[in-house]
């Protein structure tokens, strides 16, 4: 086994290059050896260390998920490993246990299902009301500027989940154990301190598998 | 930053500052507008004139739903004027599918991009699909909180835009044609120019950079910012004349961001089919396996026939001001 980390940043549709220089920059801003590349497929899905979901349309990835049997295969087994995972907006609605849409009500797509949670879609409202403002986040030190368009929110948690911030009334990022999720775009916001705490998840899961 | 800022209007009349729970919130800010445009990425934006078109749209896989009341094709047909679609249209699709909707107005007709952004459309495209009411000037888009994307043949178009406030950029590929070489002919132009730039850049020669900006009648901090980057400032969409799976892979191998299909769609025989492969194909462009799965999924048989680009009567392209 190599020191090297290789987060994956699933390539199916949304802002993946965003997603890979944000991590890239997390890794050299903790002095860490990695790589983060875009995967598609079962192979590279079987190799990585962590998996981000990024933003982007929750229904357009989800069908690209369920379009092929052995995707979706190598994703629930990695999760069952406990892969460290971390979804941003519709990244985090791919997620999810349960989902709905604030306008038009129960929309069939596919879930991973694996975070206990239940969305609300476009929960702050269509883009005109996308906004950004500072949040505060437990984990993270001093606010941290939320980059929030279309965004969905958690309308519950189930009993493993932790809430790390709330905005406006609103729950806009939790964490199940390795997986994170967030209403809001850390990839956006030039603060990659919410990459590198996944990047923590990512290094003691590496260093546990290792172990065993 | 993951996102370029330059150009950047912070002042402008469509950043709006409220408060929610005593903090501040901005809308309508660069980084959001910008931001909702490359959340579009790898993905394929459909024109629709209906809620039943926007909601098989949305099955396929589509990204966002453009609202039109023609296809380009049918405008073709049509002659005489074209507007923005009627509000009670776009309305009910807005309340119809979950994934972002757009529409277009006119280039250079503030008023219908006022009515757009009061609707509620997520993104307005400033079309030459559509007749134009300014010869002069095209919309200043800072005004607005709602983004705009623009069609652009050549490099110093796309980065005019950019300044007016555009978040995307889109080739301005014939439409309703079924014809794609307008379209590889713009992202070529605009790659090779952004190719040319970019060597300047990297020999330190500012001042040549500033003769080019000049050429291309944008600022010099935008032309050197595109030289830094290797790329547009914003997203480049390819737009007119796509038909197939194989179109779609054309253009983002060209390294277009995403793809904006129209008529190529719904004036096939086999839409649900040919949008959800359009979808793939968009994805996995750069693998030939699974791009010729997506390609048998379609009958060319059922294809548009498409229109002989040379001798169009109307050359959409060149319509609106050329500054």
């Amino acid at each position: 086994m190599s020191n090297e980390l290789l987060i994956g940043v699933l390539g199916l549709q949304g802002d993946i290059e965003e997603n890979i220089k944000a991590t890239t920059e997390a890794l050299r801003e903790m002095n860490l050896k990695g790589k983060v590349i875009s995967v598609r497929y079962p192979e590279e899905i079987m190799k990585i260390d962590g998996l981000i979901i990024p933003g982007g349309e929750s229904t357009v990835m989800g069908l690209l998920i369920s379009l092929k049997d052995e995707l979706l295969h190598a994703i629930t087994r990695m999760i069952q490993r406990g892969l460290p995972i971390m979804g941003a907006c519709a990244g985090m609605i791919v997620l999810a246990k349960k989902s709905y849409d604030k306008v038009i009500g129960d929309k069939k797509q596919l879930l991973l299902g694996i975070l206990d949670i239940e969305i609300e879609r476009n929960s702050f409202g269509r883009q005109h009301d996308s906004f950004e403002s500072d949040l505060e986040i437990s984990g993270i030190n001093d606010s941290y500027k939320g980059i929030f368009i279309r965004a969905p929110s958690v309308i519950s948690v189930g009993p493993n989940v932790q809430i790390l911030s709330k905005f406006g009334g609103k729950i806009v990022a939790v964490r199940q154990e390795n997986i994170i999720g967030t209403s809001f775009h850390p990839e956006l916001s030039g603060d990659y301190r919410m990459h590198r705490l996944f990047i923590e998840l990512v290094t003691n899961w590496k260093k546990e598998s290792f172990q065993q | 930053m993951t996102i370029s800022q330059v150009g950047a209007h912070p002042l402008s009349a469509g950043v709006k500052i409220s408060t929610v729970d005593t903090k501040e919130i901005s809308s309508g800010t660069t980084l959001i507008k910008r931001g909702f445009a490359h959340m579009q990425k790898h993905g394929v934006i459909m024109d629709v004139t209906n809620v039943e078109q926007a909601q098989i749209a949305e099955d396929a896989g589509a990204v966002a739903v453009m609202v039109l009341d023609k296809l380009p094709s049918d405008v073709r047909s049509a002659g005489g004027v074209a507007r923005t679609a009627s509000v009670k249209i776009i309305e009910t699709v807005l309340d119809a599918v979950s994934i972002p909707v757009m529409a277009k107005c006119r280039i250079g007709h503030a008023s219908e991009a006022s009515i757009l952004e009061e609707v509620g459309v997520d993104m307005i495209d400033e079309s030459e699909v559509l007749s134009p009411a300014d010869q002069g000037r095209h919309i200043w888009k800072w005004n607005y909180t709602t983004p705009f994307v623009n069609g652009a043949k050549n490099l110093g178009e796309a980065l005019r835009r950019i300044q007016e406030g555009a978040s995307m950029i889109r080739t301005k590929g014939e439409p309703g044609t079924g014809d794609v070489s307008h379209a590889v002919t713009h992202i070529r132009q605009v790659n090779n120019e952004i190719t040319k730039i970019r060597g300047i850049y990297d020999n330190n020669d500012d001042q040549e950079l500033i003769t080019i900006s000049r050429e291309l009648q944008s600022s010099f901090e935008i032309v050197k910012e595109t030289a830094r980057l290797g790329r547009l400032p914003v997203v480049n969409f390819a737009a007119g004349g796509i038909s197939t799976p194989a179109d779609a892979a054309l253009l983002m191998n060209l390294g277009c961001d995403g793809i904006f299909v129209g008529s190529g769609i719904f004036k096939a025989e086999d839409p649900l089919e040919r949008a959800k492969a359009v979808v793939i194909a968009t994805t996995y462009f750069d693998d030939p396996k699974t791009v010729l799965e997506a390609q048998k999924m379609v009958d060319e048989k059922k294809s548009m026939l498409g229109l002989d680009t040379k001798n169009l009567d109307l050359r959409m392209q060149e319509r609106g001001p050329t500054v």
